[in-house]
């Protein structure tokens, strides 16, 4: 593989956590970046180097156009050009529709598709240069099926998943591939109230009868950024334990 | 350090690059792109190239009415100035 890193956005716990550290594995270079968790990114970067790695926390709030610019500044001066990059970074915000307000549709949106949108533009002419990149944007099966109280979050993942095919096309010829991993239901902070509340009997509905794990999704990050997935362009691999076959 | 864009030095890169690219034929100041079979990736990678180079960063809206060699390598020397 060439010479470059990995950058997994969001990556100070849960999915985004789990595929810097799969990717580490693979023996790609880390940029473990957050917002806020410096304390989960540390301990996510210490691990990986403990394990025999190479991996940096660095904080960006990827919202913040300047914040990613200074983010890839400061990623391509520590390990190369990123030629794997995870869209992991994500927030809820519910309601039904008739009581949305407009900032909890603008900071969803802008948070899980426009971030995504402006950090993917940014790696993609290093990979093209490369002739070699994997785009990976953690979607979810929420956008594809519905879920009522997640008009916002359903709208920016549907609109991740339409942002991923289109980009694949473009740049296929490149040897660059991009592709969105569609989780069901797994256990992580972003889905912690779900799992101890009102989600009573939604494990029921699973046909694996339980959650995923942050791993099992990392795992497929995992393949979709290896040589053996340079095939797999513009598609959504749905990791839900059957729920949306 | 982004190199010194005089024209001469412009010129070459962008047709080394565009050679480099895969261009049909030989790359010429008044050669157009639809004669050299350049995409617009490959204008996508030829932006790359001449931002590493020199500093100059073009986006869509600068490239998109550009249709000859000779018109790149003016907009470039211009913003570099």
């Amino acid at each position: 593989m060439p010479e470059g890193c990995a950058l997994v956005t969001g990556s100070a716990r849960g999915i985004g956590a789990a595929s810097a550290t799969a990717l580490a594995g693979a023996g790609w270079p880390l940029a473990i970046n957050y917002r806020s968790d410096a304390e989960g990114a540390e301990g996510v970067a210490k691990a990986i180097v403990e394990a025999g790695g190479q991996a940096a926390a660095l904080q960006a709030d990827v919202c913040d156009p300047d914040a990613v610019a200074d983010l890839f500044k400061s990623v391509e001066e520590r390990f190369g050009p990123v030629l794997v990059l995870v869209n992991n970074a994500g927030m809820r915000a519910d309601g039904l529709a008739p009581q949305l307000g407009d900032d909890e549709w603008e900071r969803v949106l802008d948070t899980n598709l426009s971030a995504a949108f402006r950090v993917t533009r940014r790696a993609l002419k290093p990979m093209i240069r490369a002739r070699f990149g994997r785009v990976i944007n953690i979607a979810s099966i929420v956008g594809p099926r519905a879920n009522a109280g997640q008009a916002n979050y359903a709208a920016s993942k549907a609109g991740l998943i339409g942002f991923t095919k289109t980009v694949a096309v473009e740049v296929a010829r490149r040897g660059v591939t991009v592709n969105a991993v569609a989780p069901g239901f797994v256990e992580t902070q972003l889905t912690e109230d779900v799992s101890n509340g009102n989600g009573n009997g939604f494990v029921e509905a699973i046909p694996a009868r339980r959650p995923g794990t942050p791993e099992e999704i990392a795992s497929c990050v995992r393949f979709l950024a290896s040589e053996e997935a340079a095939y797999v362009t513009g598609t959504t691999l749905t990791v839900d334990g059957g729920l949306s076959a | 350090m982004p190199a010194q864009a005089t024209t001469e030095s412009v010129e070459q890169v962008i047709i080394d690059g565009l050679t480099e690219l895969g261009a049909e034929g030989e790359v010429a100041r008044d050669s157009t792109f639809e004669q050299l079979d350049v995409d617009s990736l490959d204008l996508v990678e030829l932006a790359q190239i001449i931002e590493d180079e020199f500093g100059v960063e073009l986006q869509g809206e600068d490239v998109k009415d550009l249709t000859n060699v000779g018109q790149v390598i003016d907009l470039v020397v211009a913003r570099s100035q």
